[in-house]
């Protein structure tokens, strides 16, 4: 994890392989979902699961975050959080723009 | 975690990259908050929407020899984005094997699977638009799907065709073997690029058309 790369990052042709043949099946999957029609909380839960799974193996091998320092790694990986929170003040504040539509103009 | 003591204490350079990688990053973290805003708008909307948000299962069907397929397009587009980031991956590694040759056609190959996903895009849109899809109506429920729909895609859609432009920019300069002494972390650079907007896609497909 602490390795430097002073001459770029080199890993083998078939990891790359291996890594698109999983996004694959993973894609193949997600849509799955959708085409069984599953609903409700296992249909979310999965788009969920196979979302962060792919985007996993994107940001980890493809864009080999996994073998950089840890000083990049927390400088790039731990802002985005921020997302999280500015997620849950908007589910608040839409919920409530909801409540009042409902209640003021129906 | 000592190291990353050690980096940010080390009064010098804290990410021991290549400065252009280190601000391809920035740039895409920067990048995250854009899509991140987007989806977060999209989120917001179809929480406060009063009428149902249109069924985006059938919204996106194609009819193939009689059959209706739900979202089969999408899926299409999906496989395609990510053939293309499994071409930049092997790309990046002939790169910095100095075979100038095999990066360049792969970059270009890449580009041209870039190439594919956009005009499959401009066929999506072009669908839409002549269902009725607007920015501020479409025939299936609520009115804000077309303003979302076509400020979410359309950003990624540009997102593409600036990185196929990239992409052939610099594997011509690789072909032309202009990176030679400089060495190649041009090409990892420009396919962090390539790899976000394909991250980005993931996120659009499973909340935008999936949820």
């Amino acid at each position: 994890m602490n390795t430097s790369h002073s001459d770029g990052q080199q890993h083998p042709i078939s990891l790359y392989l291996k890594i698109w043949g999983l996004l694959f099946v993973l894609s193949a999957l997600s849509y799955m979902v959708d085409y069984m029609q599953l609903e409700g909380m296992l249909r979310w839960s999965l788009i969920v699961i196979f979302m962060l799974l792919k985007a996993g193996l994107i940001i980890c091998i493809f864009m080999h975050m996994m073998w950089e320092r840890m000083a990049l790694i927390c400088a790039i990986l731990i802002p985005p959080l921020c997302l999280l929170v500015f997620t849950a003040l908007m589910v608040a504040e839409s919920e409530y723009t909801l409540f009042t539509r409902f209640t003021f103009f129906s | 975690m000592t190291g990353l003591i050690a980096d940010f204490s080390a009064d010098r350079e804290a990410f021991s990259v290549p400065w252009g990688k280190a601000m391809m990053w920035i740039f895409l973290l920067s990048d995250t908050f854009v899509f991140g805003c987007f989806l977060i708008g999209y989120m917001a909307v179809r929480i406060a929407a009063v009428e149902p948000w249109p069924p985006t299962s059938e919204v996106f069907a194609l009819t193939i020899a009689g059959h209706s397929i739900p979202l089969v397009l999408i899926a299409i587009m999906t496989f395609i984005l990510i053939t293309s980031s499994g071409t930049m991956a092997m790309a990046v590694n002939y790169g910095y094997q100095k075979k100038r040759k095999k990066a360049a056609l792969l970059m270009l190959l890449t580009a041209v699977l870039g190439l594919t996903f956009v005009g499959m895009q401009a066929f999506e849109w072009t669908k839409l638009i002549e269902d009725g899809v607007r920015p501020w109506e479409n025939p299936w429920g609520a009115a804000q799907f077309g303003a979302v729909f076509f400020m979410v895609t359309g950003f990624h859609g540009l997102h593409v065709s600036i990185g196929v432009i990239y992409l052939t920019i610099v594997a011509l300069k690789v072909l032309r073997g202009h990176y030679e002494r400089k060495g190649y972390e041009i090409i990892e650079i420009t396919g962090l690029y390539w790899h976000f907007v394909d991250l980005v896609w993931v996120f659009i497909f499973a909340f935008f058309y999936l949820w």
